[in-house]
């Protein structure tokens, strides 16, 4: 997670913002880290380039991206299981 | 009291014609101009539907007269805006203080990301011919000089309500005795700059979009010209030809919400509508027919909805988005729908929504399914919203 | 029609409280950059984030001039601007290039429309007032000032923001090298106008002022008038065009006190100026401001700040000339590339 919350930082440009600073279950959207619509669509990216987890329902966001661990957890859980 | 501008002249080319008549066949006919995309070259070839103009850029050249390796922008803005030239049929027009007020929001960008290919390995290569009239501002003057207009030239660029704010300014620069003759509106063509920008905010409907219905998808891009030709009430009684109505009423706002989105009240949509019936000195039950920005996304929709709700309670007019027809053509659509919502309230019809089912919820008024005659219609509005939170309405009212 | 205040951020130490062009900076190449102050001091951290350079330029003076004036949300906010969000609309054109259409990230595209600067103003105030912006090559400003004129005159709005902003970008400037705009060889801008040559050199800025309906006491200057033409077909038509603003301003060549011009250094460029400095403004006192922040498309933003302060302290920037002229009649003539000429004529208040 620690990883991600570098990416994350990185890829919304969050300035003055550490890694340390993100919480694992902190809310990222509306008051927690006050991210909008648009970082959400900048972190369906982020998943895609990354990790190549494709997010094609844009509705979903709001649920993943809740916090840093929902997002881990939906890599993880997107991750093909080996047969 | 500033003297009333009069509209003389009318042209469009788009997914849906490439000249006024055949734009409002298609619109009599309910035949929508979404398609497959044929010419656009784009990695996303098949997977959305747009609203190209049905001809290829060669066949733009020899139609408009420009060179081969001129923009699409521009050849599509000298079609249309000819056809409104010649339209308002102004014999001395070039011994008026004539003026060509332009809108668009990618000027010679199809040309520009063709440069780019080769630019960017290596910056000493790409032709400059493709990238010397990337400017919006460019693309207006390859038109104004086509035309022959010297006297005022301009080109606003405010994202979707771009050629509504051309022709408030045109008309504006009449009304404050600076111009007596002016083509007002815009042009914007087909990139893939805009299709994957688009698509980036997942606003882009995979199917032909159906703006205003509760089960939305999003948008269809399209390109278009279209423009009027306002004149001073002296031009306008010294014409032979009829005119089609008058610009009674416009007004400008902005949302300043969010970059991209509305404001769930669609605040700016309201002070627009507002503004535009205060100046027209009309009330909201004297609207007959609205055309509506409805561009189809969940969210331009229900703001634009909630705003119509707001001012028309009660008595909500006629509406429809005529996008479903031709697409959202970004900063030409406030000029073709000008020159529908002329026609509208010229001719007395209201357009058809096309492909809408189901009603939005907590709204009391659906669009309009089918094409229709309206005799007795007096006053049209039109809606464009766009980025930015800019904000403009048009009312255009019968003589 | 007043002018409360004006701000600019350009390649001179323009912005913020300091004394008007102490000091000259030179340059030498074949661009002028600008020196820009700490955004994080004017514009909250947590919006800057999205903004890119030309953003937070336009920002910033345009919040530094309302706050000078004493005006928290204008009626109005018009911006001219030739090339608008070029380095935003570079980053999405690459990616998209390098990419091949493939997993595109939305904020450049998002800000690349030319109305993003205007638009985020308007957002920082929750200004909900009329709204507007030009994209018109060398007349973006002008008509963004005339724009505003005419919504005082209508008394749709007392008090309007306007302002007039282009960036260079690495690619722009390369492009605009190649098409044969700029020096070949390296020059400095304290030289250019002296050395005359084919080229000029590259600027960009974004200077803002505040144009009002109501005389406040403490406004700079007033702007009698702005008018732009396209494409004169010669000199001949180019003193027409001057006399007749003139004449639709009742005012008379000798009433002018000083002329603002926009010789660049480039030979052909400047033919215009030669010709009106040996007759119609001979023996006038003449700045050639292109020297101080170089040639782009909105550059009459700067000299309409460098005439403003002129007005503001009575007299030339001491590192100009230093003359105390009275300064009670300023006309600003400037052309870019003869495609679009401009005129502003400005007096005392």
């Amino acid at each position: 997670m620690a990883d991600l919350k570098e990416q994350i930082i990185e890829q919304l440009n969050l300035q003055d913002v550490k890694p340390e600073d993100i919480g694992d279950d902190q809310a990222l959207f509306g008051d927690g880290l006050g991210l909008d619509s648009i970082d959400a669509l900048e972190l369906i990216v982020l998943l895609q380039q990354k990790y190549k987890v494709k997010l094609s329902n844009a509705e979903d966001g709001p649920r993943i991206f809740r916090s840093v661990r929902t997002i881990a957890e939906f890599i993880e859980g997107s991750k093909t299981p080996n047969a | 009291m500033a003297q009333p501008v009069f509209i003389a002249g009318a042209g469009v080319i788009s997914a849906i014609g490439n000249t006024t008549a055949q734009n409002l066949l298609s619109l009599e006919r309910a035949e929508t101009g979404i398609a497959a995309i044929k010419y656009l070259d784009t990695e996303h070839r098949d997977e959305f539907p747009v609203g190209e103009v049905k001809l290829s850029n060669d066949e733009l050249a020899g139609l408009s007269g420009f060179n081969i390796g001129i923009s699409r922008t521009a050849m599509l803005s000298l079609i249309a805006a000819r056809e409104a030239l010649i339209d308002a049929g102004i014999n001395n027009f070039a011994s008026l203080r004539n003026g060509f007020i332009s809108a668009n929001t990618v000027g010679g960008m199809d040309k520009t990301e063709d440069f780019f290919k080769e630019f960017l390995p290596d910056n000493t290569k790409g032709r400059l011919r493709k990238v010397l009239n990337h400017e919006c501002g460019a693309v207006t003057n390859l038109v104004a000089d086509k035309l022959g207009i010297r006297h005022y030239v301009s080109t606003i660029s405010t994202a979707c309500s771009s050629s509504a704010n051309a022709i408030m300014y045109g008309a504006r620069l009449i009304k404050n005795n600076m111009l007596d003759v002016v083509i007002a509106g815009g042009t914007d063509a087909l990139t893939r700059f805009t299709l994957n920008g688009f698509n980036t905010l997942m606003i882009l409907d995979k199917q032909p979009c159906q703006p205003f219905d509760a089960n939305r998808r999003g948008l269809n891009l399209g390109e278009a010209a279209g423009y009027v030709v306002l004149v001073s009430e002296q031009i306008a009684l010294s014409l032979k030809k009829e005119l089609y109505c008058t610009l009674s009423g416009y007004h400008n706002a902005n949302d300043a919400y969010h970059q991209t989105a509305s404001s769930p009240e669609g605040t700016g949509s309201l002070l627009a509508m507002k503004g535009a019936l205060h100046r027209a000195g009309l009330q909201p039950s004297d609207i007959d027919y609205i055309n509506l920005h409805g561009t189809g996304t969940q969210n331009n929709d229900s703001s634009e909805g909630a705003a119509i709700n707001t001012l028309f309670t009660g008595h909500s007019p006629k509406m429809s988005s005529t996008k479903a027809f031709t697409g959202h053509t970004l900063g030409a659509s406030g000029g073709i729908e000008a020159v529908f919502s002329a026609l509208a309230v010229q001719r007395g019809l209201i357009y058809p929504n096309l492909r809408f089912e189901t009603p939005m919820e907590g709204l009391p008024f659906t669009p309009e399914t089918r094409f229709s005659k309206q005799p007795g219609l007096k006053h049209v509005l039109s809606n464009s919203f766009g980025f930015g939170g800019n904000c403009s309405s048009l009312i255009f009212s019968k003589l | 029609m007043y002018i409360r205040a004006a701000s600019n951020i350009s390649p001179q130490n323009a912005f913020g409280n300091q004394p008007l062009l102490t000091e000259l900076v030179e340059y030498t190449g074949d661009r002028l950059t600008c020196i820009e102050p700490d955004y994080k001091t004017l514009i909250d951290p947590k919006l800057i984030r999205r903004m890119s350079r030309i953003i937070k330029m336009g920002v910033a003076s345009g919040m530094d001039c309302l706050q000078q004036a004493g005006i928290p949300v204008p009626d109005a906010i018009i911006i001219g601007t030739a090339y608008g969000c070029l380095e935003d609309t570079n980053t999405f054109l690459s990616k998209m290039v390098q990419q091949n259409e493939e997993a595109l990230a939305p904020t450049a595209f998002i800000q690349s429309t030319h109305n993003t600067i205007s638009a985020q103003i308007a957002l920082l105030l929750q200004c909900h007032n009329y709204n507007n912006t030009f994209g018109n090559g060398g007349a973006s400003f002008e008509n963004a000032l005339l724009d505003a004129m005419m919504l005082l005159h209508e008394r749709e709005a007392v008090n309007v923001l306007v302002g007039g902003i282009d960036e260079i970008t690495a690619n722009s400037h390369t492009i605009l090298k190649r098409m044969g705009l700029y020096r070949r060889q390296p020059i400095s801008n304290f030289e250019l106008l002296n050395v005359p040559g084919k080229g000029t050199m590259a600027g960009e800025g974004s200077a803002f002022f505040l144009l009002s309906r109501e005389v406040s006491g403490s406004d700079w200057a007033k702007i009698d008038g702005v008018s732009s033409f396209y494409k004169p077909r010669n000199t001949a038509e180019i003193q027409q065009q001057i006399n007749t603003f003139l004449l639709t301003q009742h005012v008379d060549i000798n009433k002018i006190d000083l002329l603002i011009t926009g010789n660049n250094g480039d030979l052909k460029n400047d033919a215009i100026y030669e010709h009106l400095q040996m007759y119609d403004f001979a023996d006038k006192p003449i700045i050639s401001y292109k020297a101080l922040c170089g040639e782009y498309p909105t550059s009459s933003a700067f000299a309409l700040w460098l005439a403003v302060n002129c007005f503001k302290n009575g007299s030339l920037p001491s590192a100009l000339t230093g003359a105390k002229i009275p300064v009670k009649k300023v006309l600003i003539y400037n052309h870019y590339q003869n495609i679009h000429h401009s005129l502003i004529l400005l007096s005392a208040c």
